[in-house]
């Protein structure tokens, strides 16, 4: 019986083991944090039907249950090729053999004071979509650092994306919907507060998006202003002083909030280029993993027995990265029955 | 008297170079204004007369500063010129004790050989001839070294060289030719005459064999020939410099600079020019591929060749002016011919902002238009000068103005000055009694600009008159940094004691090769138009990566531009030095990622 | 309907089959990162002399681009040159050189 590597524990590494478990495949999880679901575990409800995440990753984590190995806080720090077989060195000493390996190791947020005009991490009032997130875990209203209600929070969009100053010109993806989700959420909470969404482009591409923008507009009276945000300062009483412009008026915009969100992209996993290193498979300029090719092999690499499935290989929803899961599972079964 | 008719050409030499030479110097001086006039006759009737034959004599003939570029280049250019030098007195002292009469056709010295073949047989003879022939195995040498430059600079410490055309090539055969020339013709003199030294006679003795009597004649007519070829093609070639650094270090030395495009002292610098091509290396675009250095700006400004990329594509940065042995000052000379055909903005700044609040203070805080793209510094400042004690308020908070730098930079000074109005009124009409600055860009336009009647100074140096006087606590950490001198803060307005000082109350300094005069530049520059944001960046990794900071904590810099510039490509956190003070006064920000996580804790807790 | 050239009396409809490429085109051949611009307002967001009058170099590379050149020296006159636009753009346009090439096609007769 083949055994499969999968190295990264999130939704892509989980539903993937699975899958090949399934399949009668030997599956070992190897995960760098110490527990599995990697990005969704820090997600409150997903889009487009506000389903919980905690529900998503307990489903699967059922499913997995006594199928597959599971290493936690452990990463691959050598690895050898030997007789068309893996040989994986653990940071723990330990030495596993594998027979096919798929790269599962997702993304990581931008960190956000890279784009230090923002004011991240100097501002408390600054945070990041990712950090709303986790308010979003308690039911309470929205509070700022000094903990009065939010009554004015501006939403912007491309933070780290779509910027050739800050080396990532790709676009993120999911961030738009993600802002128009967040935005009705902290109007769910703070009711009566004033929330302006600043974007490029909203790139409401899936089903029901479209749906999440009408809601966002009438149900809510989430306001939408095309235009950049430039600089950021701080008055006294710690609220934030905004420049922007707006481009569909083509005039310049100030504004007062009391809580500032940068819709954060995506950038690959820390440890993702020292991986693919060692896999001696290509990234694109963008860093992410390169795959065969993107229509029919867009799980493999250049690699015979590596796959990549998830946002590995470039930003996916969590519905596409699933999708992507179960099929880098199924080359993987093609890759043994095939040959 | 003594003559013979080969050394007309020489004479016919020398007569046509310092003729040109006087009259072009003559023109320069005249078109000074009278203040100007005022100001070169008081340096020449005065001590100060002194500072400039020193300078002279220690630059143009000894090339110290090229010695500290590199030995070895060093002697080759002071064998040269000073070997030369010295020949030239020597021989005149000769003459003396030859002839009888006290003053002697110029060429006499020169072919002294020819027309006193016969040495004095004292010891004063002897020892004439012994150093004539010293000086000139001296200059040989160096004219071998300078041959051999060609193909091996880097042996001379030069990454790259000028790249030489026509007419220079010809001016540099013509000078390295006189010398051998010289010696052939003193060798086959001292083959007839026995009147040689330990150089020219060991020579005289291998060519004892050829028929020396009928090759000492046009020996010494192809000496006077090479020599007069040197001298025709002097005032149109690179060694138009010999004659024309002297009046350069005299005018500089009395203070007169070029205020314009066309102004006689601009003249005077673009000759001046040897094309060493020392400012090659030091210019931080010519590693990027970008042959815009003052050599090859000066050089079409001098023949009128149409350069306008040279013009734009200069950082401005000042490092050539640094490196250059003669003290050119290239970059003014490219600042004011960006105002020609430039005055482009012909702007009516309808300017709205008005002054919300002229109550009295101490300290005016300008942050500069950069400093708010990087919020980090504006808060720093915000922190000390409310530490600080004294009573201050910030002149751009709300919306920003501009010093006016940029416009002066690209040649728009109509517009520079009326941005320069609006912005000194405000300042004027604030009633403060300080303006401290966040940027070095405005920091030197404010100094040399603006005219104002209170004084201005940079963040570091107030910060360091705060720590000095104990009005803002300083609490060491246990970190090592380098420093970065900014160009508009170090070469431009020579501040470089006080940020170090602050920074070693703080942290542990690491030593920088690239400090103080010899900083690289960030690459930033609002100087240069030309190079798009790759390139600028592309400078930026290549002096971190000389100025080696993976070593340290932290770089610290000055300047929001150089913060900018770095913070994209650097490999390590690059920090304001106001952020460094800052952070030593207290703890600064308790990060909103804490609150977060206390609320957390406390719902789990709930659950 | 009849069109009076634009410095007359500018059409109120932008009529792209008559667009005066000549600026946009003497600009791109100069420095082509202007044609990356995909007019986030970046620029215009940060502008210094937007503090105190329309510019926003977002407005003028857009009208240039469609040809609206009557608007764009008032506009452009106000530009202090200061630079913030460049380091914001995240196109990497190289803003400061339009800017001086928009000041000099103004000037010249180009067809």
């Amino acid at each position: 019986m083949p055994r499969i590597a999968v190295i990264g524990g999130g939704i892509a590494g989980m539903e993937a083991a699975i899958r090949l478990s399934n399949l009668n495949f030997e599956v070992d999880i190897i995960e760098k944090s110490f527990s599995l679901g990697g990005n969704v575990n820090n997600w409150h409800v997903l889009f487009p039907d506000h389903s919980p995440a905690r529900l998503l990753i307990d489903q699967l984590k059922n499913q997995l249950r006594d199928k597959v190995n599971i290493l936690l806080g452990t990463e691959v720090v050598r690895t050898e090729y030997n007789n068309q077989q893996y040989i994986l060195h653990l940071s723990d000493g330990t030495r596993l053999t594998f027979d096919a390996i798929v790269i599962t190791t997702g993304f990581k947020v931008f960190p956000a004071q890279r784009k230090e005009e923002y004011g991240y991490s100097i501002y408390p009032n600054v945070i990041t979509s990712a950090q709303l997130e986790e308010l979003f875990q308690s039911e309470k209203p929205i509070h700022t650092a000094d903990h009065r209600m939010a009554n004015r929070i501006a939403f912007i969009h491309c933070v780290g994306s779509r910027d050739d100053k800050i080396g990532n010109r790709y676009c993120s993806k999911v961030c738009c919907v993600t802002a128009v989700k967040q935005a009705m959420e902290v109007a769910q909470r703070n009711p009566g507060s004033e929330i302006f969404l600043f974007y490029m482009d909203l790139r409401m591409y899936d089903r029901h998006f479209e749906d999440l923008y009408f809601q966002a507009q009438t149900q809510y009276g989430i306001r939408f202003v095309r235009g950049r945000l430039s600089e950021v300062s701080e008055k006294s009483d710690a609220r934030l002083y905004l420049k922007l412009e707006d481009t569909l008026l083509g005039k310049p915009l100030r504004l007062t909030v009391d809580l500032l969100v940068l819709m954060v992209g995506m950038e690959p996993a820390d440890n993702s280029p020292q991986l693919a290193n060692l896999f001696s498979i290509p990234v694109g300029t963008d860093r992410f993993i390169q795959p065969e090719n993107f229509h029919l092999y867009k799980n493999r690499t250049s690699r015979p027995g590596v796959f990549v499935a998830g946002c590995a290989s470039g930003p996916k929803s969590i519905g596409e990265t699933l999708a992507d899961a179960r099929s880098a599972a199924f080359e993987v079964y093609n890759f043994f029955n095939n040959n | 008297m003594k003559f013979d008719w080969f050394v007309v050409p020489f004479l016919a030499g020398l007569t046509f170079v310092f003729g040109f030479c006087g009259i072009k110097f003559y023109r320069c001086i005249r078109q000074l204004s009278r203040g100007e006039k005022l100001m070169l006759k008081k340096h020449v009737f005065s001590r100060s007369l002194w500072l400039s034959v020193k300078e002279i004599f220690s630059e143009s003939l000894l090339h110290r500063k090229i010695f500290r570029t590199h030995p070895l280049l060093g002697y080759m250019h002071a064998s040269l010129a000073f070997g030369w030098f010295l020949l030239i007195v020597l021989g005149n002292v000769e003459v003396k004790f030859y002839s009888e009469y006290s003053v002697n056709p110029p060429y006499v010295p020169i072919f002294l050989n020819y027309f006193e073949p016969v040495t004095a047989p004292n010891f004063f003879g002897r020892g004439f001839r012994f150093l004539m022939d010293l000086l000139l195995l001296v200059i040989l040498s160096g004219v071998a070294l300078a041959y051999f430059k060609r193909f091996n600079s880097r042996r001379f410490g030069m990454q790259r060289t000028t790249q030489h055309h026509f007419l220079d090539r010809i001016a540099i055969i013509s000078l390295w030719c006189i010398f051998p020339a010289r010696l052939l013709a003193e060798s086959l003199s001292a083959a007839i005459y026995h009147n040689g030294s330990f150089l020219t006679n060991t020579l005289s003795k291998w060519l004892s064999a050829l028929p020396v009597e009928s090759m000492l004649y046009p020996a010494w007519w192809g000496y006077s020939i090479v020599l007069g070829a040197f001298f025709f093609t002097l005032p149109f070639s690179r060694y138009m410099h010999i004659p024309t650094e002297v009046l350069l270090i005299i005018l500089r030395n009395a203070g007169i600079r070029s205020h314009y495009f066309g102004h006689p002292y601009q003249e005077v610098d673009t000759f001046s020019c040897s094309r060493c091509g020392i400012c090659i290396d030091a210019c931080q675009l010519a590693a990027v591929g970008n042959s815009v250095q003052p050599v090859y700006y000066l050089r079409s400004l001098r023949y009128q060749k149409p350069h306008e990329n040279l013009t734009e594509n200069c950082l401005l940065c000042g490092r050539c002016v640094e490196a250059c042995p003669v003290g050119i000052f290239s970059t003014d000379i490219r600042r004011h011919e960006r105002t020609l055909g430039h005055e482009m903005c012909n702007t009516h700044y309808a300017f709205k902002y008005q002054l919300k609040n002229n109550t009295p203070i101490e300290v005016l805080y300008f942050a500069g238009c950069m400093t708010h793209l990087v919020p980090a510094i504006k808060k720093s400042m915000t922190s000390i000068l409310d530490h600080s004690g004294y009573s201050w308020r910030m002149l751009d908070a709300d919306e920003e103005i501009c010093c006016g730098r940029p416009l002066l930079l690209a040649g728009q000074i109509t517009a520079a000055n009326k941005v320069i109005m609006h912005t000194r009124s405000l300042i004027e009409n604030s009633h403060a009694q300080l303006l401290v600055t966040s940027c070095p860009i405005c920091f030197k336009t404010f100094s040399e600009n603006y005219r104002l009647s209170i004084p201005v100074v940079h963040h570091s140096q107030f910060i360091n008159m705060l720590q000095q006087e104990h009005r803002i606590p300083v609490h060491r950490r246990n970190i090592s940094v380098k420093y970065h001198d900014p160009c508009e803060l170090g070469r431009g307005m020579h501040v470089y004691n006080e940020p170090r000082s602050v920074i070693n109350r703080i942290a542990h300094l690491q030593p920088n090769v690239h400090e103080k005069a010899k900083s690289l530049c960030c690459g930033g520059s609002l100087g240069n138009t030309y190079i798009d944001m790759e390139t600028k960046l592309q400078l930026a990794d290549q002096a971190l990566q000389q100025m080696e900071v993976q070593s340290a904590d932290y770089l610290i810099t000055a300047c929001p531009l150089c913060l900018k510039t770095f913070s994209s490509v650097s490999p390590i956190a690059v920090k304001d030095i106001a952020e460094l003070a800052a952070e030593s006064i207290k703890d600064t920000i308790v990060p909103f990622v804490k609150v977060i996580e206390e609320n957390k804790s406390a719902t789990f807790a709930e659950k | 309907m009849p069109s009076f050239g634009f410095s007359v009396q500018p059409p109120q409809h932008i009529d792209l089959d008559k667009n005066y490429r000549a600026i946009f085109d003497f600009i791109k051949e100069n420095e082509p990162s202007f044609q990356r611009c995909i007019y986030c307002g970046s620029c215009g967001a940060t502008c210094s002399a937007g503090n105190f009058s329309q510019m926003s170099l977002r407005k003028v590379n857009l009208l240039i681009s469609r040809g609206q050149i009557s608007e764009v020296k008032n506009l452009i006159d106000n530009c202090l040159l200061c630079g913030k636009c460049q380091l914001v753009c995240p196109r990497n346009v190289n803003t400061r050189k339009v800017i001086l090439l928009i000041h000099k096609a103004l000037k010249m007769p180009l067809s």
